[in-house]
């Protein structure tokens, strides 16, 4: 059966996209995919030649035809977004595509037209093929883009008979993320030792137990604070969430990310290079199983 | 006067800049300041203000609730809702409340009447004040996918008179948009980093779809490579503040301290900040 494993953070920045860099070229017979919609970075480090271009529609915005429009104002009256200014102009971005406004104006005047809200990719990259997307700036619905992203990623491992799907997601614990991890084999959770970051594993792990999707946990830069790492682990024991990785703090990641490629092509012998060998090896286990 | 931080990528120390920023002005500029964390995901900048919190309201948004006895199965309710979140299956009406808008259209559809309104909370917004700080900031709940409206609920905490400063959530879709939306300035804050670079470049077309006057802050600005700022002279964006990679911030910072508090040779780049702030945005 196809596993899928979602790597996600509560609070952005944790290093999350490294991480599936490095698991990229650490594993094989895999599809990667960049769920991260909003702020896509995967494809900096793995460089990938775009082979499919494919356009996401999505939602609907209101359009008032002047001519037609009696200026009676019931739909000033109905939008609950303050969408529609006093001179019955529509504001695009607060415009939610309720088409509430459409459907009661006496007048016939307005529309709700589609959305060209991005695109999906297929692509080729060193390290296997990749789904990747960009959300257009300003457009909503990156829950929806997230879950296309993701059936392309399943369908295309399906059809290239490829064992497991890696997903970059997005951070919080919001839309996105919930379109990220539902229906996922597991979860790994990228956290830091810092007060935030602890704040933001515990409220990210719940969300994986409310969708009930077993978490495994790994700790970037552990080393900055290793009472803090303590606790974490501690705290993650108690919830059966396992630590299986802690990444010391190393000048190599962001060298590595400079010149475009993961830490383990750039510095193998890297003290996070070798950490994350070890946390390759469980991740590939845990896929196995 | 409100100034949002924001960055198209998350982590790269908005929160830190904005925490430090209002006590900044607070301590030793004598503003009114107000922090509204609109990062209602993971709202952080209470951890490191040790802020007290003074009230809890829930935020409410409002959903059909459906009255069996008065519905006659005739599915306009489902029609006119362009979120799937009621369905109308062989005369049978399903609501789906966590995918509903509140926009209340198939409460007006209904020719039965058979549709009110009911509450359903997706967050709360608590109140406090650290020092003389007022601090607002929002929590969704876990679970929920609905932000904008609670990050709505924490803006409307913005007072005229005093500085209100927005920290943002990541991204430039909608939660992002809506925090920034409105405000007199955006600061958009950094990494100089292939990551940071991208996602910066994101941020500022969206400033500029919104039309918001904005400069950058480079944090970590010793680490990475010159092209971040390479772009902002391009593209003529002013940097506004640069803080260096620092060990003792990092520390500072896994603790929860404000990295003023604790290393207060950084005061200088925050009175630099403010000044330059003053000098764009008229008071
Ligand atoms: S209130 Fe609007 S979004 Fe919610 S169910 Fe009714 S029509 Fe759909
Ligand atoms: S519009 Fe009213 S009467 Fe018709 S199916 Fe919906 S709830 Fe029932």
């Amino acid at each position: 059966m196809l596993k899928e494993l979602v790597v996600i953070s509560g609070k952005g920045g944790t290093g999350k996209t490294s991480i599936v860099a490095a698991l990229a070229s650490l594993l094989n017979n895999k599809v990667l995919a960049d769920c991260d919609v909003d702020a896509a970075d995967l494809h900096l480090v793995l460089q990938p030649q775009i082979l499919e271009k494919k356009e996401f529609w999505s939602g609907k915005t209101a359009s008032i035809n002047r001519e037609n429009c009696a200026e009676c104002g019931k739909c000033l009256e109905l939008c609950r977004f303050a969408a529609i200014s006093n001179d019955y102009a529509i504001d695009n971005i607060a415009c939610e595509g309720c088409g509430v406004c459409a459907y009661f104006c006496p007048a016939g005047a307005i529309d709700l037209k589609d959305n060209l809200c991005g695109h999906i990719f297929v692509s080729r990259t060193p390290h296997g093929p990749m789904v990747h997307a960009r959300l257009d700036i300003a457009e909503e619905n990156s829950g929806k883009l997230v879950s296309q992203v993701r059936t392309q990623a399943r369908a295309l491992a399906y059809a290239e008979k490829r064992s497991a799907v890696i997903v970059d997601g997005p951070p919080g614990t919001g839309c996105p993320v919930i379109a990220s991890i539902s229906g996922a084999s597991t979860v790994l959770v990228v956290t830091e030792p810092t007060v935030s970051g602890i704040h933001d594993l515990e409220r990210v792990l719940e969300l994986a137990r409310h969708f009930r999707i077993p978490a495994i946990v790994c700790i970037n830069k552990w080393d900055i604070n290793p009472g803090i790492s303590a606790s974490i682990t501690n705290k993650c024991e108690q919830i059966e969430a396992r630590v299986v990785g802690q990444i010391p703090y190393d000048g190599a990641v962001t060298r590595a990310q400079v010149q475009g490629i993961s830490v383990l092509e750039y510095d193998p012998g890297s003290p996070a290079s070798l950490e994350l060998q070890k946390l390759g090896k469980v991740v590939e286990s845990l896929l196995n199983q | 006067m409100n100034i949002a931080i924001a960055s198209g990528k998350g982590g790269t120390g908005k929160t830190t800049v904005a925490t430090n920023l209002a006590f900044y002005l607070q301590h030793h500029a004598k503003e009114d300041v107000a922090l509204l964390d609109c990062d209602v995901e993971e709202p952080n900048c209470h951890l490191f203000l040790k802020s007290v919190c003074l009230e809890t309201k829930k935020v409410i948004l409002p959903v059909p609730s459906l009255d069996p006895d008065k519905c006659t199965g005739c599915g306009k309710c489902s029609e006119i809702c362009q979120f799937a979140a009621i369905a109308c299956i062989k005369g049978k009406v399903l609501t789906f409340p966590e995918l509903c808008h509140g926009c209340g259209g198939c409460i007006l559809a209904c020719p039965a009447g058979a549709l009110s309104e009911q509450e359903r909370e997706i967050g709360t917004v608590e109140t406090g004040t650290s020092g003389k700080i007022k601090t607002v900031y929002g929590q969704l709940r876990v679970g929920e996918a609905m932000s904008p409206p609670l990050i709505r609920a924490v803006k409307s905490h913005a007072q005229n008179g005093q500085i209100n400063i927005i920290d943002s959530p990541p991204g430039t879709s909608c939660p992002v948009i809506q925090a920034v939306k409105g405000c007199d300035f955006v600061l958009l804050v950094t990494e100089p980093t292939p990551f940071g670079l991208n996602d910066l470049s994101l941020a500022v077309e969206m400033v500029r779809v919104l039309g918001l006057p904005f400069a950058v802050g480079i944090n970590r600005s010793t680490i990475g490579d010159e092209k971040v700022r390479e772009y902002c002279r391009n593209e003529k964006i002013p940097i506004i503040l640069e803080i260096p990679e620092d060990r003792e911030i990092a520390s500072m910072y896994s603790r929860g301290r404000l990295v003023l508090e604790s290393l207060p040779h950084y005061m200088e780049k925050f009175e630099k900040l403010y000044l330059q702030l003053k000098e764009v945005i008229p008071c």
